[in-house]
């Protein structure tokens, strides 16, 4: 299969969907003239012109409220963020709008929108540029939210995303622009709120997604060095839940580890941990074991920065820990 | 200027419905007959029927916590209205929204907001969306002196201003952000004045006076459809209930609301001129009154009796697809 970059696999996905669909646009900053900051918009505005690929000011509050009016007015918007970080500045127009239009006036609209945020810590982006914000919109009802860790998984959740009815955050994380993988050709897409299997195993079971994703996998190969298989988990839509996949993993495995970048305090394992508690305390036979950053803002310096990252030896180290 | 006698009938109907349906909600409110809380379009009437008038179905409106009378103006009907702030499966969000996000698609009405200058970019959008599509439509904003303050005003107008859109906002300046005076909280006397920050035009007028606002309206929205983009319109009025239905309005006197009561009233601003100009006789108008309190009266008795949401709706219309129980 031939194999693409995460941005380039946005960039087709956005292609595709614009050239099937009339009504899909996209605006954000820097995003026409630039291409984005990480390039995941090149070559769209030659393709649909600046009238369907805007740079608008910055101003998130007029891009997220704007989208939404568009979405009102029947066409389907992508909006970009530039930053996850900035949707702190939109969020009325997220938490009070964009999530509760359809449901508080009764199913009269629907908000086909597509919120795209590039996320998580890379090369020293400091506090206000590195957040892993997602697990704040699983508190909303109204909303989608995705957190595709590959580039078969960014181009199939994006056109997903871009196709559903619904609103659907899409984070995206920035160390993730570069990495290549495979992708099928087609229409490929892929369903909002299936989880994928990326390593099978009965040992124990690692729930992961976004650039987690990729270390949880090398743990798995760190802990088949030690006679434990795991089972990876891939989550990709983090609301709604594949309750059942990681459940039926459980059933085989008793054993469950959960790692994100995000803080740990609150965050997805969190919301996974308790449901297992709640529904699936009888699967386990060892404690859950979680992972996530300290509970501090993502430090400057180079030294400090990769004290709050979890690593493939954090996760390796607590299923050891759960397996013993 | 003149107008026929159809158009006339029209204003003074829609501007005696909100009158009308706003008195029964602040009784029936008072008598706790309705749940949440409502606030009343009271004495602001001919801002909103003025500028729809300008408007056709097809155009849109985003609206305020204070949005019984845009919706009313735009067309809606006063029964599911009626049924929404009850709370009742028959109001146009099935009883989801009740009294502050009371929409009605099908006539442009994009949706009253509970949160003060939240429907700019709503409004902001939906003339992009016009204008990607050349479909010759507009978009209005209805907000108030105390949404000029938020962030919101300043991105929405300064994106709809650079890009040349079809929108035009309405400031109806009540004088009263809630409970604090207006002038307390902003420096300068007009709100229209904030239009030269974005190259814009920025026009007052008389928000008690519907055919000054309709006019004001009709070059806005002519402006608007020709490409000309956004315009800034004050309409100054006076807030003549309090700020929702039960309201102590220890803020102020009841002599000052009765003296701008007297003054401007809207309604008797209207009745007056078309009476002069013997453009209408007053027969006209008192059917036309009647007519609307009958309707009123009849959309009461009908909200009362409509059931309830059931509890398996509860769910409902969460999302479009997939939705979750």
């Amino acid at each position: 299969m031939r194999k693409i970059t995460f941005s380039e696999a946005t960039l087709e996905a956005m292609t595709e969907e614009m050239q099937r669909d009339d009504r899909v646009f996209v605006m954000g900053e820097d995003i026409a003239r630039q291409g984005g900051i990480f390039g995941q918009f090149k070559g769209l505005p030659q393709k649909f012109g600046t009238g369907r690929v805007l740079d608008t000011p910055i101003s998130e509050t007029a891009i997220a409220g704007a989208g939404v009016g568009a979405a009102l007015a029947g066409l389907r918007p992508v909006v970009d963020m530039h930053f996850a970080d900035f949707i702190t500045v939109c969020m009325d127009e997220v938490v009070n709008q964009m999530a509760k239009i359809r449901y508080m006036f009764g199913g009269q609209c629907t908000i086909p929108l597509v919120l795209r945020a590039p996320d998580g810590i890379i090369r020293s982006a400091a506090a206000q540029h590195s957040q892993s914000l997602e697990s704040w919109f699983l508190h909303v009802p109204g909303l989608k939210v995705v957190i595709p860790s590959n580039p078969a998984d960014a181009k199939g959740l994006l056109k997903a995303a871009i196709r559903s009815d619904d609103p659907v955050l899409y984070f995206e994380h920035k160390a993730l622009f570069p990495m290549k993988g495979p992708v099928p050709g087609g229409d490929h897409v892929v369903p909002i709120g299936k989880a994928s299997i990326s390593r099978a195993g009965q040992d124990v079971t690692i729930v992961s997604y976004s650039a987690m994703a990729h270390r949880a996998l090398e743990a798995a190969d760190k802990l088949a060095g030690q006679g434990i298989e795991a089972e990876v988990i891939d989550l990709r839509t983090i609301s709604p839940l594949d309750k059942e996949t990681i459940f039926t993993s459980l059933a085989k495995t008793h054993r469950l580890v959960i790692a994100h970048e995000a803080v740990k305090t609150g965050g997805v394992g969190a919301e996974i941990a308790a449901l297992v508690a709640e529904e699936a305390l009888d699967l386990l036979d060892a404690p859950v074991a979680r992972l996530g950053a300290p509970y501090v803002p993502v430090p400057f310096s180079p030294s400090l920065e990769k004290l709050v990252k979890i690593t493939a030896d954090d996760i390796a180290g607590a299923a050891l820990a759960i397996c013993k | 200027m003149n107008y026929d006698a159809e158009f006339l009938r029209y204003l003074y109907r829609r501007m005696v419905s909100i009158r009308l349906f706003e008195e029964k909600v602040g009784e029936l409110f008072l008598a706790g007959e309705l749940p949440g809380f409502v606030h009343l379009y009271i004495g602001e009437e001919a801002i909103a029927v003025g500028v729809c008038a300008s408007l056709t179905d097809r155009d849109y409106i985003t609206s305020t916590h204070r949005g019984h009378g845009h919706c009313l103006a735009k067309g809606a009907q006063i029964l599911p209205m009626m049924a929404e702030i009850y709370g009742k499966k028959a109001g146009y969000c099935k009883g989801k929204g009740g009294s502050m996000h009371i929409a009605d698609f099908t006539v442009g009405m994009l949706g009253a907001n509970g949160v003060v200058g939240g429907g700019y970019n709503l409004a902001v959008g939906a003339a992009l969306a016009a204008k990607m599509r050349q479909t010759g439509q507009v978009a209005v904003c209805f907000f108030g002196d105390g949404a000029s303050n938020r962030g919101t005003f300043h991105e929405g107008i300064n994106m709809a201003a650079a890009w040349k859109l079809p929108v035009i906002f309405v400031n109806e300046n009540n004088q009263w952000a809630s409970t604090t005076p207006c002038h307390t909280t902003t420096a300068i006397e007009n709100i229209a004045d904030r239009a030269a920050g974005y190259g814009i035009p920025g026009v007052i007028v008389d928000g008690n006076d519907a055919f000054a606002v309709y006019e004001t309206a009709r070059q806005a929205v002519e402006r608007a459809r020709q490409g000309g983009g956004p315009t800034l319109i004050e309409a100054k009025t006076y807030r003549i209930k309090g700020h929702f239905v039960g309201d102590p309005e220890m803020y102020r006197t009841k002599a000052e609301v009765q003296k701008h009561f007297d003054e401007n009233d809207p309604l008797k601003n209207f009745a007056k001129k078309v009476t002069a100009a013997k453009w209408l006789k007053q027969a006209d108008l008192d059917a036309i009154q009647a007519a609307v309190a009958a309707e009123v009266a009849q959309a009461v008795e009908e909200a009362r009796r409509a059931p309830y949401p059931e509890d398996g709706e509860l769910f409902d219309d969460l999302y479009a697809e997939g939705g979750l129980k």
